[in-house]
């Protein structure tokens, strides 16, 4: 067990390869009463192309398949798991983004027990024809729940719209449709391909004592039969460099306009240190940009084309990339228009003065020791950052690092015009 | 070992709450202010915090004061306007990193204390009247935040259901106000009220974090002193004949949102209050309870189906996102899930799981300061002095009986259904 400490921080970690392959991380946090577990796999709603161990040809599986998988993973023989954790005094979870299924748990009491059990239902799927139609009714209504939210239809409808062919911009839980033809032979073959432990990452954070954590976890893994595995293959066609579709308009049942604009990204085949460097430089930009102490900030809620829904972001893995900024409006036309002029003129490298970097930095460090505050974040961000070949805890020297050179570089390659689009929800009546 | 240790200060005009805990790399400061809502005034109060937190005498326009947050290292400085029973509690909150874990060893705490003393005591205005141009721009962001409620379909159901529940009763107001006030709000009259709030309020600051008690007490005596005051307080009305009600609006959506209000009358400090708790727990708080359960694991009904209660006002509230024609199955599970909880069907084992979820989940409110305050400010708002030990305590005492009389007690009131425009009735 590798002992990782973090003098700044006074944190320390500690860090073990197992022999499967798994990859377990620990993070005490004295004082905290809750300990917190994420067990993650690499395996997200974009990776809908891929060859199964042990055959020949690859498979396309339907929409919302990792969403459905991770939803199922909960249900065994003998009841729900949730049930289990519950009579532990532990609150369970699970989520799926666009590149990681995360499972968790958070508990102030039982926690070798609840890792245990954590560790336990991921590893043992039980999916059966009845229960995979069951399923059905309740996703149903999880998608039909976010069909009626604005907020999510604009950000998806942003990202519809930079995508062509990268499964990026598939919902995450697919369609009514599309998870109507899930079965449990193909969950089997989603869990076979991306569940092995040499794909997945357990991070612990919380009041706990590492080795014995450790030996809990190694004892639970030996147990355990892993054949030896062969890499994955995932399959992504080419994606154009310029934005599918320049701008989309949906209607709704709403009262006030949205707006988002996006930014398409480049290059986004990057990882470790270089990937680090350039996610951190464009939110650095952004908040330079857009930050509330801005000129382009103040210049828009003045006009009030802006209010305190206003936000900016800027998102990157494996193959797609995007920043987006925008939020409610009444002018969602003028707003998409002084956003993209505010953007060019940053491609020019106006507005960026060793100033406002300085004062940036520290705002961003200043976040950072209020994120890790939060077990939640440690644990999601530092499982994402590792999946990336990147380590969550160089995020302040790498801040500290930054020059004005970074930032206007940094413009310079993101933005470009072919790469803008504009998504809007708009008052059906309007 | 207490599981928080609070100390409370008698200060000029306000009470001072200084929690220390060094598992925060940040410090946090909270202040609040109370009074009973009032139709008169809920607008108004609703975009006093949004005006302050804008400017002040010493920062002049928003970006200077947020180029001033972001120079303390990023200090997180917000404000909220919430409802606790029938009071209207408006937050100013600044999270300010501490500087030992830092390499500028710039102390920070002060700073942001006198920050915030700035933003309360010492706003952008002159002549009895705020900046009018700062109040323009935020009645302008008030309207918006206003009407976000309609575009969020299961915060206006919610509401809807409230309104329609407590017609006539404060609690119906919404907390942000209604438009039609906005027009008539200027920088005098805002100006009056802002000097009626630090008048006749109940106000409270927090202070969390690895601080010095006595260092904390004197910066806080320095910089704010408000004249002493009696708080307005709120003598619980309960209500006794409940007759169930079913209202159904339509709209242009895809999914049915179902919300049921139930009368509790049992209110944070009251006797039963620990067996609500449980009793809420075995019904719908949870992915173990009964609405969970039969709503959607056994019968697929709904994606959510959860129940909430509302301390300060006797209230528990069950939501749900279902399909239309599913109104009739859905309400007669629900239903069917009280009944059950009349009858005391339910196991000493459901017992036991929920009083460890609940203890579960009060303790990891405690790891976050926010958590801490909002936990803290219960005893405020209820005038009461229960320690979260005493509360932990009195919860895993709790009996089955205690649950079955409380069960008793609860009334279904309002069945309220969001439903689309093809909807059969």
């Amino acid at each position: 067990m590798e002992k990782i400490i973090f003098e700044q921080l006074q944190e320390e970690m500690f860090y073990e390869k197992l022999d499967n392959g798994l990859d377990v991380y620990l993070l005490p946090k004295k004082g905290f009463n809750k300990t917190y577990a994420t067990f993650t796999t690499k395996y997200g709603s974009i990776d809908n192309h891929f060859l199964p161990p042990d055959k020949d040809d690859s498979v396309k599986v339907p929409d919302g398949i990792a969403h459905f998988l991770e939803h199922k993973l909960f249900e065994k023989e003998d009841g729900d798991v949730f049930q289990q954790f519950s009579k532990q005094g532990a609150s369970a979870n699970a989520f799926t983004s666009f590149t990681r299924t995360a499972y968790l748990f958070s508990s102030t009491s039982n926690v070798e027990k609840n890792l245990e059990t954590l560790i336990d239902f991921v590893q043992e799927p039980y999916f059966t024809e009845k229960t995979v139609e069951k399923e059905k009714g309740i996703i149903g209504q999880e998608i039909t729940m976010y069909d009626d939210n604005p907020d999510w239809r604009l950000y998806f409808g942003l990202i519809q719209n930079m995508y062509k062919s990268h499964p990026v911009s598939i919902d995450i839980a697919g369609t009514i449709e599309s998870i109507s033809h899930i079965t449990k032979d193909m969950l089997y073959e989603c869990y076979e391909t991306f569940y092995h432990p040499s794909n997945m990452l357990l991070f612990v954070v919380g009041p706990v004592k590492p080795e014995e954590i450790m030996a809990l976890i190694k004892e639970n893994q030996n147990k355990k039969e892993y054949k030896n595995k062969p890499e994955i293959h995932r399959k992504f066609e080419d994606e154009q460099i310029a934005v599918a579709q320049k701008k989309q308009v949906l209607k709704m049942n709403v009262q006030t306009s949205k707006c988002l604009v996006g930014i398409k990204a480049g290059n986004t085949n990057q990882s470790g240190k270089e990937m680090l460097r350039n996610e951190l430089s464009i939110n650095v930009m952004l908040d330079i940009l857009f930050g509330k102490s801005s000129e382009n900030y103040t210049e828009l809620y003045g006009e009030g084309l802006i209010d305190d829904t206003f936000s900016y972001d800027y998102s990157q893995e494996q193959g797609f990339g995007f920043a987006m900024v925008g939020g409610d409006t009444n002018e969602p036309d003028i707003l998409a228009e002084k956003l993209e002029s505010m953007l060019m003129k940053a491609k020019a490298g106006e507005g960026f003065t060793a100033e406002s970097l300085e004062r940036t930095k520290k705002k961003k460090i200043g976040s950072f020791l209020r994120a890790v505050n939060s077990p939640e974040y440690i644990a999601n961000q530092f499982t994402r950052y590792a999946f990336n070949e990147m380590d969550l805890f160089d995020v302040v020297p790498v801040l500290e690092s930054l020059k004005l050179d970074d930032i206007t570089k940094a413009a310079e390659s993101l933005i470009a015009d072919e790469r803008f689009t504009v998504c809007q929800v708009i008052p059906k009546d309007k | 070992m207490a599981v928080i240790s609070e100390t409370i200060k008698d200060m000029k005009g306000y009470k001072l709450h200084i929690v220390k805990t060094e598992k925060f790399k940040t410090n946090t400061i909270v202040w609040k202010m109370k009074t009973p809502l009032t139709s008169e005034n809920v607008t108004k109060r609703a975009l006093l915090p949004y005006v302050l937190q804008s400017s002040s005498k010493a920062y002049p326009s928003t970006s200077k004061l947020r180029s001033y947050l972001d120079e303390l290292y990023g200090a997180n400085l917000y404000v909220d306007v919430s409802k606790k029973g029938e009071y209207q509690v408006l937050s100013f909150s600044l999270e300010i990193a501490n500087e030992k874990f830092l390499s500028d060893p710039e102390p920070l705490l002060k700073k942001g204390m006198e920050l915030i003393a700035e933003i309360l005591v010492n706003p952008l205005a002159e002549n009895e009247a705020f900046d009018r141009e700062t109040v323009e721009k935020e009645k302008r962001t008030l309207k918006q935040r206003i009407q976000a409620v309609y575009d969020d379909k299961m915060r206006y159901s919610n509401f809807r259901l409230v309104q329609e529940m407590c017609k006539g009763e404060p609690y119906a107001l919404h907390v942000n106000g209604e438009i039609d006030d906005i027009p008539a709000l200027n920088e005098q009259n805002l100006y009056e009220y802002y000097k009626q709030a630090f008048t006749e309020d109940e106000l409270d600051l927090f202070i969390i974090g690895d601080v010095n008690e006595d260092e904390v007490q004197s910066i806080a005596e320095g910089l704010l002193q408000f004249e002493e005051r009696t708080p307005k307080s709120l003598e619980a009305v309960k209500a006794d004949n409940v007759e169930e009600k079913t209202v159904k609006d339509k709209e242009d959506i895809k999914q049915g949102k179902l919300n049921i209000g139930y009368r509790t009358n049992i209110l944070y400090g009251d006797q039963d209050y620990y067996a609500l708790q449980v009793f809420n727990g075995i019904f719908g708080g949870f992915s173990h309870s009964k609405l969970f359960l039969n709503v959607r694991e056994k019968n697929s009904l709904a994606y959510y189906v959860a129940s909430r209660l509302e301390s300060h006002k006797g209230l528990m509230m069950v939501m749900s996102g279902i399909e239309f024609n599913n109104f009739d199955l859905a309400v007669k599970i629900i239903r069917e899930q009280m009944e059950a909880m009349k009858a005391g069907d339910f196991t000493e084992q459901e017992i036991e799981q929920t009083k460890a979820v609940i203890e579960n989940q009060m303790l990891e409110t405690l790891d976050t300061a926010r958590g801490m305050v909002e936990v803290l400010y219960h005893n405020v708002v209820s005038e009461q002095k229960v320690s979260l030990d005493d509360w932990l305590n009195g919860m895993s005492k709790t009996t089955k009986e205690e649950i079955v009389e409380v069960a008793k007690k609860v009334q279904l009131d309002t069945i309220y259904f969001l439903t689309g425009l093809g909807a059969d009735k």
